[in-house]
């Protein structure tokens, strides 16, 4: 309280404006103080999300909830997370990296750890993704907030039974021209390397190698690498198969009967989106109140209603009906799950390997 | 005496806050992309300004440099299009009346006013498999054949058995097009300036004493709006060799511009060094046309200039 006044008096002497904003914030923290006792943070926080990722209302709950007034930003994909924490964390409290970039920010010390006593609700996340993660063991670091596949999106009335195999992307000729594949490193060499027998996170020079003559053998067929618009592609009738993730592939079929989803036999990208706090954090209380709030099941269930992604909250789950917990798009087919992996951040010289393959694919 | 002379106070006041401007928002961030050219990455975050040379022969490597003169093959298509397109639609303007040219130059700008990613994907719209244009020629195909049919042809199939959709998108002519969508108004704009410059009585005489029009075109006209079509050339050409989002929206497998390799190292491959000495080859290929054109301004000398 104490601190907030002062500020506001600071803002006062700079503007009228700025005065009565403080006096706004100020007399909000009072009228939310009863409700939220847990002080020593100001009523505020800054949460750093991709687009179209939270429930409906899950931001004015919490506010409701807690009196903390939260001012989401939006990223497009997790270069543009990494980029704008690089010279310093800008003031966002809560930020939601995918798995292997939560390595990648560890290591580059640039995450604080979370407080797990602070975050009662981790009870109701299914005990595998507490266990099993390889990207943050302990979860020291991040907890699961969405996770999902990339797979196979294809046009039903083109196929006489679905492209269960990588095959149609990677290496036939069957459906030339009508296919697009990722521009992502990672995923697109992953794939290949998931189709040759490999794991997609292989770092050996002559795995990546045949990856990468398989991809430019293919090259002919491919009608375009998709720059994040595969499904666009796919639902305009430009190609007839993309590989893409599971999400953006579910949005087009909600208004295209004729499109389908698969995972291909070989296995895939498992990946999960986690929330984590970034170091320098200003509000590390609200913080870690907001994630466990997340993973509270009526709201984590309201969130994945509205996104459509799997929840990794088996309590959340338990409220969902069967459109959600039987659908094939957000939930892949255990058999295909066992064979998938999850991207592992490979350390920098790695990274430039793959980012150099993925030129000399693009120029051949 | 000179005006700064007289008074330097005021050209001092009025020099600085450009000045400052450039300095702080231009020579700035571009000498430290410049001290990163000769760096080298440590760890994830760091970078090492050791005057490394690695980056530039890195740059060097043929895979980059062919991407390079892809680029500029590109790149010089889609200029060398805008100045044919560009040239009889400045023409046309300068010709028009008075009153209707400010209208004329207000339709080439207005696509400015328009987001140019927005653009690019109503390109794409456009363009598409069941695009607009593919749309019309399905028509008129359906017209023709039904013509065909009318007059007692229809059996021959003589336009094929059905209409298959031109693929105008996702190869290098769609980044052409794109590219030359996006800077035709830089074309337009200087070669409009000159026209509007040229003495029209030129014209009259050369056409009075018997040349026709296309030998007054190329004999009269062009000679004297060169430095107008060095400048359109030159403003459209260099954004151009930079362009990154029309490549990766309208461009096919093999479409990668040297600016899509560099947006890569400054974001998926977090390799910044690298990537400044790719942008800084990029520069410097620039300053080296722009030295070239003064270089052969000059030599026609009169101190003709656009």
């Amino acid at each position: 309280m104490g601190r907030i006044k002062g500020v506001s008096g600071l803002l006062g002497a700079l503007s009228r404006r700025g005065f009565m904003q403080g006096a706004a914030a100020t007399g909000l923290t009072i009228t939310a103080m009863p409700k939220f006792a847990a002080a020593g943070d100001e009523k505020r926080l800054n949460f750093y999300n991709w687009d179209t990722y939270i429930g409906e209302t899950t931001l004015a709950d919490f506010t409701e909830v807690t009196g903390i007034e939260v001012k989401m930003d939006l990223f497009a994909d997790n270069d543009e997370l990494f980029a704008k924490l690089r010279s310093g964390n800008p003031g966002y409290d809560v930020i939601v990296p995918t798995g292997n970039w939560v390595a990648r920010l560890r290591q580059a010390d640039m995450l604080a750890p979370l407080d797990h006593s602070l975050i009662p609700n981790i009870r109701h996340i299914t005990p595998r993704f507490l266990t099993g993660s390889s990207f943050d063991p302990g979860r020291k670091y991040s907890l699961p907030y969405m996770w999902g596949t990339i797979g196979i999106g294809y046009r039903k009335s083109k196929f006489t039974e679905p492209p269960y195999s990588w095959k149609w992307l990677y290496d036939s000729g069957e459906y030339s021209g009508r296919m697009a594949l990722m521009t992502e490193s990672d995923e697109l060499l992953g794939m290949a390397l998931k189709y040759l027998g490999y794991s997609l996170n292989s770092t050996d020079a002559g795995q990546l190698a045949q990856a990468e003559a398989l991809i430019i053998k293919q090259k002919p067929h491919i009608k375009a690498f998709a720059e994040d618009n595969g499904q666009d592609l796919l639902a305009s009738g430009e190609v007839d198969l993309v590989m893409e993730w599971n999400g953006d592939i579910a949005q087009v079929m909600a208004e295209d009967s004729d499109i389908g989803y698969i995972v291909p036999v070989e296995g895939s990208v498992v990946w999960e989106d986690t929330l984590a706090i970034p170091k320098g954090a200003p509000h590390l209380q609200n913080a870690h109140a907001f994630i466990n709030f997340l993973h509270e099941p009526e709201v984590n269930a309201g969130i994945a209603r509205t996104v459509q992604y799997a929840s990794p909250n088996q309590s959340a789950l338990a409220l969902m009906d069967a459109s959600y917990t039987q659908n094939p798009v957000i939930f892949a087919p255990q058999s295909v799950l066992d064979k998938s992996e999850t991207l592992n951040y490979l350390g920098e010289e790695a990274t430039t390997k793959r980012q150099e393959a993925c030129t000399r694919i693009f120029a051949a | 005496m000179e005006p700064w002379r007289k008074a330097p106070a005021v050209f001092v006041a009025n020099l600085l806050p450009p000045a400052a401007w450039l300095g702080v928002f231009f020579v700035l961030p571009l000498s430290l992309l410049w001290l990163y050219s000769f760096g080298d990455k440590v760890g994830i975050t760091g970078i090492d300004i050791n005057w490394t040379l690695a980056n530039y022969a890195r740059a060097a490597d043929p895979l980059y440099l062919g991407i390079l003169i892809k680029s500029v093959w590109i790149a010089g298509a889609a200029t060398l299009t805008c100045l044919m397109i560009g040239l009889p639609v400045a023409l046309a303007i300068s010709f028009a009346p008075r009153h209707v040219q400010p209208w004329l130059l207000l339709l080439i700008i207005l696509p400015f006013w328009t987001n140019l990613l927005i653009r690019t994907y109503a390109l794409i719209a456009v363009l598409r498999t069941n695009g607009h244009v593919n749309y019309v020629l399905e028509w008129l195909w359906s017209a023709g054949d039904g013509l065909l049919n009318l007059i007692g042809l229809g059996g021959y199939q003589i336009l094929g058995t059905g209409f298959t959709p031109w693929s105008l998108l996702y190869n290098d002519a769609a980044v052409v097009t794109g590219l030359v969508y996006v800077h035709l108004p830089f074309m337009v704009l200087p070669l409009y300036a000159a026209l509007y410059r040229l003495d029209r009585s030129l014209i009259e005489a050369s056409l009075d004493l018997g040349a026709g029009h296309l030998r007054t075109f190329f004999y009269v006209i062009a000679p004297l709006v060169l430095p107008g079509i060095a400048s359109g050339v030159i403003i459209t050409f260099i954004p151009a060799l930079g362009a990154y989002l029309t490549p990766d929206l309208l461009g096919g497998t093999d479409s990668q511009m040297i600016a899509n390799v560099i947006e890569r190292q400054f974001k998926a491959a977090n390799d910044w060094p690298f990537g400044s000495a790719l942008s800084f080859l990029l520069m410097y290929i620039t300053f080296f046309g722009l030295a070239v054109r003064s270089l052969l301004a000059g030599r026609r000398g009169g101190g003709v200039s656009a």
